[in-house]
């Protein structure tokens, strides 16, 4: 019999000098691509984000979300500890869990029965021993059958700060390895052991490839552009202070910017989105306070690969899960939190701020459209490429924000895991 | 409420619904505007949010101010696709009524229509009002915006 022969580069990518400054569309057209970004990227060698420890905080507490494509559990069990496993039932593979959220002190599948414990093990199975009737014993399980080799599918789970991340993969790097010290650094700015409020969600499903969303995160050169109110209010613009960072794989990324220059007329604010005269009619959006555990910048985005971007924009603090929906879709669920020791007149300025961002935010709304748009650009000709080259065609760390660096970086550690 | 609500009152409600629904679908933010008193609450909340009792909502206004800097944004500073809305509302159910005040309540969705497009339902929920009198006939001291659907179409641009 033949062997079956396997084309080294089925998708034929052409990347421009060998390099990731041109992105061919068909990264985010080709279903068959999609399918083994969820393989490489999702469901081995890298930590995905599941939630906050704030969201199941008691015994028992649960959370339905996914990995990728992929149902999974969150719980918190009797001992305290965080338990993440697969929403597929180890008898007949149903889908279990529909609520997404509550307090259990189990989970049973409602098909037949089958039980199991809030870490994942299988407790009971119906008629394990068979039915007795008319002197006789009918079914059962057959003789070998043993309880503890049918438990969930357990992930394994990294908790830091309050925020967990899971994997499928149980022989990767751990958590702190795997983000590298130079973003944990900003990780660890963010949550820094206080325990987290949870604000509230917002779920958005927007029309694009999910790469998209960490690209957007990895594109200092847009907000000052696209998004007048962080041109004009001095939020996010081309002269701030700034600073781009990567792990040494270049998979992530923190955005580090100080505010400054609040409508000051130079050669960022000749831009057509930036409006010198715009005042607000209440202020109260932009009532910022300051922070002792920003430690200077007033906003710092940074992009877990591939699954989760943790925002700070001034008082508004949150966590974006991307969930992708094969090649054209993904689903943005924010997560606003605020910490233990909050003032309430904190936590108003946060839930005010976050009038900025989420899927009607005066900032952030135009992010989900652009995603739109350029999907469809990419759809209609999908043999064409990207261009990324402000700031040159090489990849690196940089004290300024005119570049798209960390979106070539990105890239570079794409094609090298991906092997195209 | 136990007490029959005067026709005119009543009607006075209706009219104020279908002012408000006009005026949004018609892209008339000053007429959006000009719903409600200077002191106000609009807010579009997600229903697991006002549910489980979180504070965020997508959008949350505080006072007319905010919602004329929301129809600044709408017409001077927010990128997005254009799109029709279209707001069929419910026969409103009224909870209270007082001198201070009528809490009411009614369904409602609004079906989107993008260029080129067909039109699909985009959001749909309740609002929870409050209406005050006032020299110039009834206006929303409060108007929520509670909605079911669980994913909004990538983005809300204008208001619900």
């Amino acid at each position: 019999m033949n062997e079956r022969v396997i084309p080294r580069e089925p998708h034929g990518l052409d990347w421009f000098q060998n390099g990731t400054s041109r992105i061919p569309f068909r990264v985010y057209t080709d279903a068959e691509l999609h399918t083994r970004e969820l393989e490489n990227f999702f469901y081995k060698n890298h930590w995905c984000y599941v939630g906050l420890e704030a969201e199941i905080p008691n015994p028992g507490d649960f959370k339905r979300t996914v990995i990728g494509e992929r149902s999974v559990v969150m719980t918190r069990s009797e001992d305290g500890s965080v338990n993440v496993v697969e929403n597929v039932c180890a008898h007949r593979g149903m889908q279990f869990c529909r609520q997404r959220h509550g307090n259990r002190k189990e989970f049973v599948c409602p098909y037949h029965q089958w039980s199991y414990t809030l870490k994942g093990d299988l407790q009971g199975v119906p008629f394990r021993r068979g039915v007795k009737q008319a002197g006789k014993v009918n079914g059962g399980m057959p003789a070998d059958f043993k309880t503890e080799e049918h438990g969930l599918n357990k992930l394994r789970v990294a908790t830091r700060g309050g925020v967990v991340f899971a994997t499928f993969d149980h022989a990767m790097e751990s958590f702190e390895d795997f983000v590298g010290s130079t973003v944990l650094g900003y990780f660890d700015r963010m949550f820094d052991g206080r325990k987290l409020k949870i604000l509230g969600y917002n779920r958005q499903r927007i029309p694009g490839n999910w790469k998209l969303m960490q690209e957007n995160i990895k594109d200092p050169y847009h907000p000052g552009l696209l998004h007048t109110w962080f041109v004009t209010f001095g939020l996010w613009r081309a002269d701030n202070k700034s600073e781009l960072k990567m792990d040494s794989h270049f998979r992530h990324a923190s955005m580090i910017s100080t505010r400054g220059n609040a409508q000051a007329a130079n050669e960022v604010s000749k831009v057509s989105s930036f409006k010198e005269t715009m005042k607000l009619h209440d202020a109260r959006f932009l009532d910022i306070v300051p922070e002792a555990w920003w430690n200077g910048p007033t906003a710092v985005m940074t992009t877990l690969f591939p699954s989760v971007i943790l925002q700070q924009q001034v008082n508004s603090v949150s966590t974006r899960h991307i969930q992708p929906r094969g090649n054209g879709e993904f689903d943005f669920v924010w997560t606003h939190f605020g910490y233990e020791d909050d003032t309430p007149e904190m936590t108003e300025r946060r839930l005010r701020q976050s009038n900025l961002f989420g899927p009607a935010g005066f900032v952030s709304a135009d992010d989900g459209e652009v995603i739109e748009l350029s999907q469809k650009g990419f759809e209609q000709k999908p043999e064409h490429r990207t261009l990324a080259e402000l700031g040159g065609r090489e990849v690196g760390d940089t004290d300024h924000m005119v570049t798209e660096t960390l979106i070539r970086g990105m890239y570079a550690y794409w094609r090298k895991v991906m092997g195209l | 409420m136990s007490a029959a609500l005067e026709f005119e009152t009543y009607n006075a409600i209706v009219q104020l619904h279908a002012r408000y629904a006009s005026a949004v679908d018609a892209n008339d933010w000053g007429a959006w505007v000009d719903c409600f008193v200077d002191d106000c609450v609009y807010r579009i909340q997600p229903r697991e949010n006002f549910e489980r009792g979180f504070p965020l909502a997508t959008l949350s206004f505080e006072s007319k101010g905010m919602l004329k800097d929301r129809a600044y944004g709408i017409a001077e500073t927010l990128f997005h696709d254009p799109y029709y809305q279209r707001h069929i509302v419910g026969a409103p159910l009224i909870l209270s009524a007082s001198d201070a005040g009528i809490e009411c309540e009614a369904n409602y969705v609004v079906i989107r229509t993008k260029l080129s497009e067909l039109s699909t339902v985009f959001n749909a929920g309740r609002y929870i009002d409050t209406i005050v009198r006032t020299s110039e006939g009834l206006k929303f001291k409060l108007r929520q915006c509670i909605y079911d659907s669980e994913m909004i179409p990538n983005s809300i641009i204008y208001p619900i």
